[in-house]
Formats: C-alpha cells, sequence, structure tokens
C-alpha cells in the first residue's frame, strides 16, 4: 500500500511504508500507523513472500529459490517456467489470497462482535458451506464451479440463519456462538448422512474439499479471487477508522460522528463477501480467520482491529501451513486444512486458557 | 450461573405437598413412562422393512421355529430395541450426570468434545493397528472418551465452570481432534469408509455380541450415575454448601466422570456418536419432575430410550426402503431445541 500515513502513536517519526498489494488511497484519505504495526506489517508481508518462494520450489521438481525467482521475472527454461507459472505460482497466489482474506474477514468479525471468539467458522459459516458443497458433490455429482457456487450458497445462507435466530433485541455475542454451535452440530449431521449416501471416490474427493485445499488450483480461481479482494479490502480499509471507534461502543462512536449502521453493515458484508470467495476457491480451511488476526495483534501489540497485519498474518500462516503440509507428508497427500485444523484446535484451547486466567470468560 | 435453579429445589422441598403424595404422583409417572417405552420397544420390533405383526413377533420370541419372520425379529429387530434402550438409557444418563456436575443446561456428551475423542480413538484403531470389528473398538472408544471427558473438563469446568467456557473447551478438544481424524481419513481410504457409517451413530449393525460385549460397563456405569443422585443433588446447590452439608466433592466429581465416561464410552462404541439425546432429555425431564435428581435420573433413564427408540423407528420409516441414521434423527430433532433453549433463557453471561 503506498498509503499514506505519517503520525505514529508515540511520535517517534516517519515509518517504513507497509506493503500491500491493492489499497489505494486517494482524495487524501489518511490512515494513522504505528511504527510497531508497520514493522511487524513488513515483517509478516516479507515472510509471507519469502515462504511463496519456497512453497513454489517445493515439490517433486523442486528447485532453489535463486531459481524460482530469476523464473518469476522470466529468466528460466521452458520447463521451470511451465512449472513455476502455470501450475505452482497459482495455487501459491491463491493461499495468499485466501489467507488474507479470511485473516481480514476474521478481525473484522471479530471487532464487530467485540469477541475474540467470532469467527465465521465459530458461526457455523463452515459448515454450512461443507453442507452446500456436499450437497452439490454427493446429489448432483457437480463439477468444481458448482461445488463452490453450492459452498458459497450454504455458508450464506447458514450465517443469515444463525444470525437471525440469535438476534433478540440485537445479538449478543455469546448467543450468536451458542446458536453457532447448535446450528454447526445440526448440519455437521447432515454431512455425515450426505457422507454415507456417496460412493467411495464422491466420498474421498468431499472429504479433501471439505478440509479446505491448495491442490490443484490455477488461474480460474486466482483471478475471481483477486478481483473480490480488489474490491472489498480499499472498501473495508477505508472503513477501518470508523470500526476502530465502533469498538468503543456505539454512543461513543455516535458522538464522534460515526454512522454506526452503515459502518457495521459495511464491515459485516465485506468479511462475508471475502469469506465465501476464500471458501469457493479452497474450501473451508479451518481457523485461519480465528486466528490470524489474534497472533497479527499480539505482535503488534496496537489497540483497534489491526486490519492490514491480520489479513499479512493469514497470508503467512496459510502459506507456511501448506508448506508444512507438503513437507511433513509429501506432496499432495494432505490438504493444507488438516495443519490449520490442528493448530487452531491448540491455539483455541490456549486462548481459552489465557482467556480464562484473565478472568474474561 | 446456574439454570438448573438450585433455589427453587430449596423452596420446593420447604413448601411441598405431603412427601408421600408428591412420590406417589412420581412414581405414577416413572410407571407411565414405563408403558410408553414398552410401547415404543414393540413398534421398533415390529416396524422396519418388513413390517411384524405383534403376535409374530411373540412367536418369534417365544417358539422360534426358524422361519424368516423369527430370524428377522431374533438376530435383527430384538437386539436392535435391546441396545437401544441400553444407549438410550446411558447417554440420558450421562446427560443429566453432566449437566449437574457442571450446573450447566448446555452440557452433553456430543458437544463436549467426548465423541471427538472416540472418533480419535477408533480411527487410529482402524487405520493403524487394523481393528475391524465393533467387538474391538469398544475399548479403543472407551480410552478416547476418557481422555476426552478429563481434558475438557480441566480445561473448562474444574473451577466455576460456565457454560459457554466448556462449550468452547468442547468445541477446540473437538477442532483438535478432528483435525487428526481428517488427516488420518484423508490418507486411508479404508479407514475413511469405515469411519464415516460410524460416525453418523446408527442401531443398525447391532447384533447380541455388541449388545453383550457393552452390556456389563453400562450396566455399572447406571448404576453409579443413580448412586449419585443424593450427592449431586448437594452439589447443585453450589460448592460451599454442598461440603456443608457433608457432600465429599472430589469424591463425588470423580466417580460422576467415572460414571459419565463408562456409560458415554461403551454407549459411543455401541453404535457411534449419538448426539443431542443426552442434551434434550433432562430438560423435558426436569419440567416433569422439577430438578431432584433423584427422581431425574430415572426419568431420564426412561424417557432417553424412548426418544432414541422412537428416532430410530423414524428413520427406518422415512426414507425406505434405506434407512436414516438414528443418530442423524436425533440431532436434527435436537439441534432447533438447542437453539430454542439458548434463545428462550438468559444466555447472558451465562
Amino acid at each position: 500500500m503506498n498509503a499514506s500515513v505519517h503520525e505514529s502513536k508515540s511520535g517517534t517519526a516517519p515509518l517504513a511504508p507497509v506493503r500491500g498489494a491493492t489499497l489505494r488511497t486517494r482524495g487524501g484519505l489518511s490512515l494513522r500507523v504505528d511504527v510497531r504495526a508497520a514493522l511487524v506489517g513488513l515483517a509478516l508481508a516479507v515472510v509471507a513472500l519469502g515462504m511463496s518462494v519456497v512453497l513454489i520450489g517445493t515439490g517433486d521438481f523442486s528447485m532453489a529459490p535463486g531459481d524460482v525467482v530469476r523464473t518469476l521475472f522470466g529468466g528460466g527454461t521452458t520447463i521451470q517456467d511451465y512449472i513455476v507459472n502455470e501450475l505452482r505460482l497459482p495455487r501459491v497466489l491463491v493461499g495468499l489470497l485466501v489467507g488474507a482474506s479470511l485473516g481480514l474477514a476474521g478481525a473484522l468479525f471479530q471487532s464487530v462482535s467485540r469477541n475474540p471468539l467470532g469467527s465465521p467458522d465459530v458461526v457455523g459459516f463452515g459448515q454450512g458451506s461443507a453442507a452446500g458443497a456436499l450437497t452439490v458433490i454427493v446429489l448432483f455429482q457437480g463439477g468444481p464451479n458448482e461445488v463452490a457456487a453450492g459452498a458459497v450458497a450454504g455458508g450464506l445462507l447458514t450465517g443469515l440463519g444463525v444470525y437471525a435466530l440469535a438476534w433478540r433485541k440485537g445479538v449478543h455475542g455469546y448467543r450468536l456462538v451458542l446458536v453457532g454451535i447448535g446450528a454447526s452440530a445440526m448440519l455437521s449431521a447432515v454431512n455425515g448422512y450426505l457422507l454415507t449416501k456417496a460412493d467411495l471416490v464422491d466420498a474421498s474427493r468431499a472429504m479433501v474439499w471439505l478440509t479446505g485445499s491448495l491442490g490443484g488450483r490455477d488461474w480460474g480461481q486466482v483471478v475471481p479471487l483477486a478481483c473480490v479482494c480488489a474490491v472489498v479490502l480499499p472498501l473495508v480499509l477505508g472503513h477501518a477508522r470508523e470500526l476502530r471507534m465502533l469498538e468503543m461502543g456505539d454512543d461513543s462512536a455516535y458522538a464522534l460522528g460515526v454512522r454506526v449502521e452503515r459502518t457495521r453493515l459495511v464491515m459485516v458484508l465485506g468479511a462475508v463477501v471475502l469469506t465465501a470467495a476464500a471458501t469457493s476457491a479452497a474450501g473451508p480451511v479451518a481457523f485461519v480467520a480465528l486466528v490470524a488476526p489474534q497472533l497479527a495483534r499480539r505482535l503488534t501489540r496496537a489497540t483497534g482491529p489491526n486490519l492490514l497485519p491480520a489479513a499479512l498474518m493469514g497470508a503467512a500462516l496459510l502459506i507456511t501451513a501448506d508448506w508444512a503440509a507438503q513437507r511433513l507428508f509429501g506432496a499432495d497427500q494432505l490438504p493444507v486444512g488438516v495443519v490449520t485444523g490442528v493448530l487452531g484446535g491448540c491455539y483455541l484451547l490456549g486462548l481459552l486458557l489465557t482467556e480464562r486466567r484473565a478472568g474474561r470468560i | 450461573m446456574t439454570l438448573v435453579s438450585p433455589v427453587r429445589a430449596g423452596t420446593e422441598t420447604a413448601t411441598a405437598p405431603p412427601p408421600g403424595r408428591r412420590a406417589a404422583r412420581r412414581a405414577a409417572g416413572l410407571a407411565a413412562s414405563l408403558g410408553v417405552l414398552l410401547v415404543v420397544a414393540a413398534a421398533s420390533v415390529a416396524i422396519g422393512a418388513k413390517p411384524i405383526t405383534l403376535g409374530e413377533v411373540w412367536h418369534g420370541l417365544a417358539h422360534y421355529s426358524g422361519s424368516d419372520t423369527d430370524v428377522v425379529v431374533r438376530d435383527v429387530r430384538v437386539p436392535r430395541t435391546v441396545l437401544g434402550l441400553l444407549v438410550g438409557a446411558a447417554l440420558g444418563l450421562a446427560g443429566a450426570v453432566i449437566q449437574a456436575l457442571t450446573r450447566n443446561p448446555l452440557a452433553d456428551p456430543g458437544l463436549l468434545g467426548l465423541n471427538a475423542g472416540a472418533s480419535a480413538a477408533v480411527v487410529s484403531a482402524i487405520s493403524f493397528l487394523g481393528v475391524t470389528s465393533l467387538t474391538g473398538y469398544v475399548w479403543f472408544a472407551f480410552l478416547g472418551t476418557a481422555v476426552a471427558s478429563v481434558l475438557v473438563y480441566a480445561l473448562g469446568g474444574s473451577r466455576g465452570a460456565t457454560p459457554v467456557r466448556l462449550a468452547l473447551a468442547g468445541t477446540a478438544v473437538y477442532a483438535a481432534l478432528y483435525g487428526y481424524v481428517n488427516a488420518v481419513e484423508l490418507l486411508d481410504t479404508a479407514a475413511l469408509d469405515k469411519m464415516r457409517f460410524w460416525t453418523v451413530g446408527s442401531l443398525a449393525s447391532a447384533n447380541m455380541t455388541v449388545v453383550k460385549q457393552v452390556a456389563p460397563f453400562l450396566v455399572v456405569g447406571a448404576v453409579l450415575a443413580l448412586a449419585l443422585g443424593r450427592s449431586l443433588n448437594a452439589v447443585a446447590l453450589g460448592d460451599d454448601t454442598a461440603r456443608a452439608l457433608g457432600t465429599r466433592l472430589g469424591r463425588t466429581r470423580l466417580l460422576a466422570m467415572a460414571a459419565v465416561t463408562l456409560l458415554c464410552g461403551a454407549a459411543t462404541a455401541a453404535c457411534g456418536p449419538i448426539a443431542f439425546v443426552g442434551l434434550m432429555v433432562p430438560h423435558v425431564v426436569r419440567a416433569l419432575t422439577g430438578p431432584d435428581l433423584r427422581w431425574t435420573l430415572p426419568y431420564a433413564a426412561v424417557l432417553s430410550p424412548v426418544l432414541l427408540l422412537a428416532a430410530d423407528v423414524i428413520g427406518r420409516v422415512v426414507s425406505r426402503p434405506s434407512e436414516l441414521q438414528a443418530g442423524v434423527v436425533t440431532t436434527l430433532i435436537g439441534g432447533p431445541v438447542f437453539i430454542y433453549l439458548v434463545r428462550r433463557r438468559r444466555m447472558a453471561q451465562l
């Protein structure tokens, strides 16, 4: 982001510009970034890109990072060019975009619900999209595009349903979580049933999809996802200031001139669209949305929603998890969602313990 | 916060009508519930892909002649019904005990990640040790349930349990374990093939060997649970009061967890994870009997099999000639009830 920012909290001035792909700030918009957050963001971006290069070099045809970079800039042999630019680059780009979308969506969700556990996973979005995808796979034998559409539809419907059911003169954070748990349990029963109805080949295919995978992704997935990010990212980041004020409570935000309902609506819609796009590209990759914003916040130690660091953290996490999955289990043996799922569960346990020690839940 | 309302328990006993009459009414209710259970059990033997009249059922039981109908009755329907009775009772008792122990109306063995523990252990057994029989699963399911129950309880409930914390601890354990289960299933297609049928929870594969295998554990667990009613009543009043009344809290908790582990472990081993029976039935029962666990527990033990057998029968009827697994039906009924409870109660800060 060539953003324009120049006031640091500590007063120690100017900062390394924060890196990112798509943000354009025109029209005199200014963002505040403190030094630490900027440095953390930079470091995360470096990690994400570095791991991307390593990941491109990983596989049956392994390449040194130097070769990968040279090939990316058009200097490789024909074989290298094909493997890097046609086979592996799209996969890595999908990983980066999905990770960033999920991280950002998680940060938005947690900020809006003022709940560190608010994430699309917890409110049933994951199981809902799984149910949609399974329906398409098992009942209609659909191809990848139909599966993606079914997943998005299922996830959106579930999200809406949970939100509506949790609504009683406003949505209380914990009620939302509990209704989400109930809905997830029901949907997972439906999913289990659908799996028993499938033949074994479909069932394995469904399992891979359900876990969340980057395997076999090509430019066809990159382009729509990139378009969504290009639209939603600036929109959401442009509202970051309002979101930050919203965290002080609706009344204070009103008093400070924030259009509360509009901001909240934009943020929730943005989060849902990002999650849906990410799910349609890679399946419901577990827990990135929950964990990335939390880790980002711990690193930046900044108040507020930490949107950009969360997105960068998401990208770095997902790429690293994919690399770990390939290294640990061999190329394309296990999808990335297995690694994020196990790590995420452990992280949730840790979070529970610290929150409990702090007496917050 | 206690939604099981110990205060009301106290006042009710204080202002209750003559205890004899109350007890008589509750005993009559229990007898009526038993009657309902008998009817459902008879339906479970009679209804299915091959309808069987009650006369034929009797013939198959009393004068076994080896005809097709007799074989169906003896080797398919009766074991299935008996297993449903045992497992249903176990799940109901376990749910009631867990809810009392944690003072948490939303506690349920499935929600608390215990089933995930069983799944993780069973998938390991299938994939790494080559165990393929239900008889072999039992021990692993037990082990998994025990480990998961200790884990969830330590994380979420050991002191000042709140429903949210327990539910989240359960979710976290569930997530971590299911990540593992997924990984194994993805790497081992044969294990996936077995697990996908085990996971939905069904009575369909019941046979007498399985019944005999799990029955001892279920019986021990049930006796333990029923014997704990009085101590758990005191626990519901709060730790301090319970201690003042002479309850040995540590022992009660330990025994209760042991009972839950025995009941859930055996039930899950016999027919896979069946969610929501343990959650729903105690709520229905408390509406009937009030919060006194000495009555709640026996009622739960009688009414839970009613629900499970009914779900099983419904599952056999709705998608003929194939079947909808009992675990799916109970969850589809239980999910809305759960959400209704969450909405109705003042769950804020639970």
